[in-house]
């Protein structure tokens, strides 16, 4: 900190409670709603009566155990699955893009940039169909396959960034050293790769995770269906009680990996997501 | 030849539905009475283009996109400098928390939004009473005005942290001796913001435009949760979903979906001719 | 135009460390003054909080005696040159001078301010560049952009922060040479921030020695030449640096490591009572014997010495006399080479010779050195024994009055150019 005076100080903290309030504040208020009984759901307080965690006890137990437990091993089985594909394609165009001269090098990263613009729902209509002629529909892959098109341009563009930070020349002044090319790729490159590596991933992962339109369109049931997807159709689960708090569990639970992955990582997350767009 | 399964995969998932969106948009097709299929070249948009519910849509999608990108702009263009000009510590907590919003599900955001303004389970009512207009029994999602509101501050909360981190970038990327130079010619604090630092960091806004205008104008996840579409506050995707997805008019919901698709293309042609940057240099500048 | 009257003036950061300690200077209306010393001496810092761009922790700063340790840079009305010159990249050449003039503060109609751009363009040479980009242009160009920027303005000063240290060489002496006739020309005050003494030695009419945040000296270039306060003013100022020799006052004479030196009773006076002092013998007061006028050898004392190699520069000669460490002063050179921004200081005397001379490495040569002007340093304290004040005084009295004469001639020429037009 730079020497402050009072004054300054004082409008430092107004301006960090402000910024905390609004970037957490609908995080809390719903957090405040999945402790609240279903009796206290109308109260019009921010603040639960009785903190109780029936909310939590009816996802995890309930009867929307159903509903959302399945949902939260597919988001997390196809989330994964999707990002790991991405980042070992990405890590390999990347590395091209960085390192070799080629002929269309800038048409892979316009068509990248050109696919991160796709409005998804324009994907949609004709995967929807395919998916059904083919029995794509409503299944995993079904869902990893449409993911590569969200987290896959990023990816690339996130990579590339990086690796063309990457002092290549290390690579050869490991061989003149004695190193083969394998130990010089594995022992001086792979370690400078892996933070651009690792933050690529979690930004894909963010990505993947966030997905609702392919959710919904391109599932119907429990045997692929995502949270994101799954909590809109906790809205129908019963006719005379509001699905609200059930909703706010289930959304809290979801939330919780990002919170915990953004406190962990939060240098990587911006300098990836800065990287990729500002330089490119 | 690193590259090319990514790249195949890229195409694959993009080019190949895009070109059978286009060719089913040419015929009537629906997916209840698959044998009725039939060629109606562009008929499809016909029927479109004279609909009022699409420019409605067209209309609405339109309005968030314009009022969501300004408003980021400003509120994150002043989160930036908050952050810029932040002790290194303060900005550590500072990011954190505004990449909060920025990994929570779209649809999270939208319940979390909703639930708080919602008149039943909401608190937003009993807390703002006191203003004009405002009480228990105002629902904001009876009519268009209010629900937009709320679904574009849902959209905007989720979204500024982006557009702020890439601006923070840019300013970063203002050589500080450039502005203290314009402070001792003389310039306020504003006009050494308006005359030196905005015009320098051009291509940062530039990026963070285009990109959430594209992003903007793709909004669906919000409105879907928050109003499925009711008291005109449909928007163009959740249009081609109903239609393809929930009706099953493969035809006529392509044919949006290819509408949409031209939107896109064109914003991105305009921005870039507007700012010309060159966007897909790979090199780092 | 205007007087800068620093008092006192103290930076301190957050770790209570003072990049600037406690310097006062005044600096008179119209003169050149340069703030001189090694990287993170608070040269920049001193200059930074005489623009406003830094705060001042304690003590006055006045401009035109009015405090102004409050005012905020825009408010001040100086005009500064960066280090990478700070042009917008945005703006042409043409509006990047016009800058200054286009903010609410100093707005200007259109007419005059084309009019003042224009002049400072055509002062400049830079009349054909006024429509392109920064981006395009050399490193000369720039330089010069910056400094169009900084003369518009009609500002109460020049403040430059090491304006030419990104050019090369050639380039840098051509700009040197530019910015003295400029200041010369608009007789406006300045101050100059260098860490290139030849630049404090050819632009200075003072120069203010800085280390580690106090002032050492602050002088003509002449005065801190010849009669410098002490050690650190003695090492930093001149090239190759002043020698530093342990010696030992007997019978009369100096025991150094190179040899015994008959030396002027003031210097052994200075000498006289003291373990150990160290002498600072500047290259140039050497010579081979060869090329010693006659007249001149009884001013000094001869030397025989083996040089360990020669370089011959053309106009001059280095020779280079190694000798055995003393551990007595080991600790006040190492400190002084620190303070310099050196490695270490050899022990070895570098000796200017006669581009004509034979003496090579390896042999025993015959070497005369002129004692008038040897300077006596305390171990201790690095205080100089030998200082003449009176001298010295005299010497930057003197540089005043060449400065004085020299403006007249400026003003002159400048009229005369006015009433020829």
């Amino acid at each position: 900190m730079k020497g402050l005076t009072g004054k300054q100080k004082l409008g430092w903290t107004v301006i960090t409670i402000v910024v905390l309030l609004w970037a957490l504040g609908p995080l809390l208020s719903i957090l405040m709603t999945s402790f609240k009984a279903s009796g206290d759901l109308n109260t019009g307080n921010f603040l639960p009566t009785n903190v109780v965690l029936d909310n939590y006890r009816e996802i995890f137990a309930g009867s929307a155990q159903e509903l959302f437990l399945p949902a939260l091993r597919n988001s997390i089985g196809i989330t994964l699955i999707a990002t790991a594909i991405a980042v070992v394609l990405a890590t390999l165009c990347a590395y091209a893009i960085a390192r070799l001269d080629f002929p269309g090098k800038r048409l892979v990263l316009v068509s990248a940039l050109g696919v991160s613009m796709f409005p998804v729902i324009s994907i949609v209509t004709p995967l929807f169909n395919l998916w059904r002629t083919i029995g794509l529909y409503d299944t995993w892959p079904g869902l990893i396959i449409p993911y590569l098109s969200l987290t896959l341009p990023i990816s690339i563009y996130t990579l590339a960034a990086y690796f063309q930070q990457i002092p290549w020349d290390l690579e050869r002044a490991a061989q003149v050293d004695g190193a083969t090319t394998f130990e010089a790729f594995r022992k001086v490159i792979v370690p400078l790769a892996m933070p651009g590596v690792f933050t690529t991933a979690i930004i894909a992962f963010f990505i993947a995770w966030n997905d609702f339109v392919y959710g919904i369109s391109l599932t119907s049931t429990a045997g692929a269906r995502p949270v994101p997807a799954a909590l809109a159709f906790f809205t129908g689960a019963s006719q005379f009680e509001e699905p609200t708090g059930a909703i706010s569990a289930a959304a809290i639970i979801v939330t919780i990996p990002i919170v915990i992955i953004v406190v962990l990582f939060q240098r990587q997350i911006v300098s990836g997501l800065t990287q990729g767009a500002v330089k490119g | 030849m690193l590259a090319a399964p990514a790249f195949l995969v890229m195409i694959a998932v993009t080019v190949y539905p895009i070109v059978q969106a286009f060719f089913d948009s040419l015929f009537s097709y629906r997916l209840t009475a698959p044998d009725e299929r039939a060629f109606v070249g562009l008929g499809n948009y016909g029927v479109l283009l004279s609909d009022a519910l699409f420019w409605r849509g067209l209309g609405v999608t339109v309005l968030i996109t314009v009022v969501t990108v300004a408003v980021e702009l400003v509120l994150g263009f002043l989160l930036a400098l908050v952050m810029h000009n932040a002790a290194t510590r303060l900005r550590g907590l500072l990011r954190t928390a505004i990449l909060v919003p920025y990994g929570t599900i779209t649809v999270v955001s939208a319940f979390a939004w909703f639930f708080a303004f919602d008149i039943n389970t909401g608190f937003i009512n009993s807390w703002f009473s006191w203003l004009p207009g405002i009480d228990e029994t105002f629902n904001w999602f009876g009519s268009a005005a209010p629900a937009l509101v709320v679904i574009m501050a849902s959209e905007i909360w989720k979204t500024t942290p982006f557009i702020s981190l890439l601006l923070l970038a840019g300013l970063a990327q203002v050589p500080g001796e450039l502005t203290e130079a314009a402070r001792v010619d003389g310039g306020t604090r504003w006009e050494v913001t308006r005359r030196v630092v905005l015009p320098n960091m051009k291509a940062a806004i530039m990026v963070a435009v285009l990109f959430r205008a594209l992003d903007a104008f793709r909004i669906f996840d919000n409105v879907f949760i928050m109003t499925n579409g009711a008291y005109g506050t449909e928007v163009l995707s959740l249009l081609a979903y109903r239609t393809s997805i929930g009706r099953l008019e493969i035809g006529m919901g392509s044919a949006i979906s290819v509408v949409l698709f031209l939107c896109v293309i064109g914003i991105a042609v305009l921005a870039i001719r507007g700012f010309r940057v060159d966007l897909a240099s790979g090199e780092g500048r | 135009m205007a007087t800068i009257e620093i008092q006192n003036l103290v930076k301190k950061y957050d770790d209570g460390f003072p990049a600037v300690n406690d310097v006062s200077l005044d600096i008179a209306d119209g003169e050149f003054v340069i703030l001189v010393g090694p990287s993170g001496c608070g040269k920049s810092t001193l200059l930074r909080m005489i623009v406003g761009l830094e705060d001042i922790t304690e003590g006055e700063l006045l401009i035109d005696g009015k405090r102004v340790n409050e005012v905020a840079p825009r408010d001040r009305n100086l005009s500064m040159v960066f280090q990478n010159y700070a042009l917008y990249p945005h703006l042409t050449v043409y509006e990047n001078i016009a800058f200054p003039m286009r903010l609410s503060k100093n707005k200007l109609p259109e007419e005059e301010l084309e009019q003042r751009v224009r002049r400072a363009s055509r002062m400049l040479g830079l009349d054909e560049h006024l429509e392109r980009k920064p981006g395009n242009l050399s490193g000369g160009q720039r330089q010069r952009v910056a400094m169009g920027r900084a003369i518009v303005r009609n500002a109460d000063a020049f403040l430059f922060d090491e304006p030419l240290s990104n050019l090369d060489a050639k380039l840098r002496g051509q700009m040197r040479t530019q910015i003295a006739q400029l200041q010369r020309q608009l007789g406006i005050t300045s101050v100059y921030v260098t860490h290139d003494q030849t630049e404090a030695m050819t632009l200075g009419d003072r120069v203010a020695v800085l280390k580690k945040g106090r002032l050492q000296q602050v002088a003509s270039p002449r005065e801190l030449y010849e009669q410098p306060v002490n050690l650190f003013v003695a090492g930093f100022i001149g090239s190759p640096s002043m020698n530093f020799l342990p010696a030992r006052e007997a019978e009369g004479r100096l025991e150094t490591p190179i040899g015994t030196l008959e030396v002027p009773e003031g210097v052994l006076a200075a000498a006289r009572g003291k373990d150990l002092v160290l002498l600072g013998v500047r290259p140039e007061y050497f010579e081979d014997m060869e090329f010693v006028d006659e007249a001149l050898v009884p001013h000094g004392s001869r030397l025989t010495a083996t040089p360990s190699h020669t370089e011959w520069l053309g106009n001059e000669q280095y020779g280079y006399i190694g000798y055995e460490k003393d551990p007595q002063v080991a600790q006040v050179l190492d400190e002084l080479a620190k303070d310099l921004d050196q490695d270490e200081l050899p022990p070895q005397v570098v000796v200017t010779l006669n581009s004509a001379s034979r003496i090579r490495g390896g042999t025993e040569a015959q070497l005369w050195v002129d004692t008038r002007k040897i300077h006596v340093f305390d171990v201790g304290t690095g205080e100089n024994l030998t200082r003449d004040a009176e001298k010295g005084a005299e010497l930057t009295r003197q540089a005043g009055e060449d400065r004085a004469r020299e403006l007249a001639a400026a003003a002159e020429t400048a009229e005369a150019a006015t009433a020829g037009e």
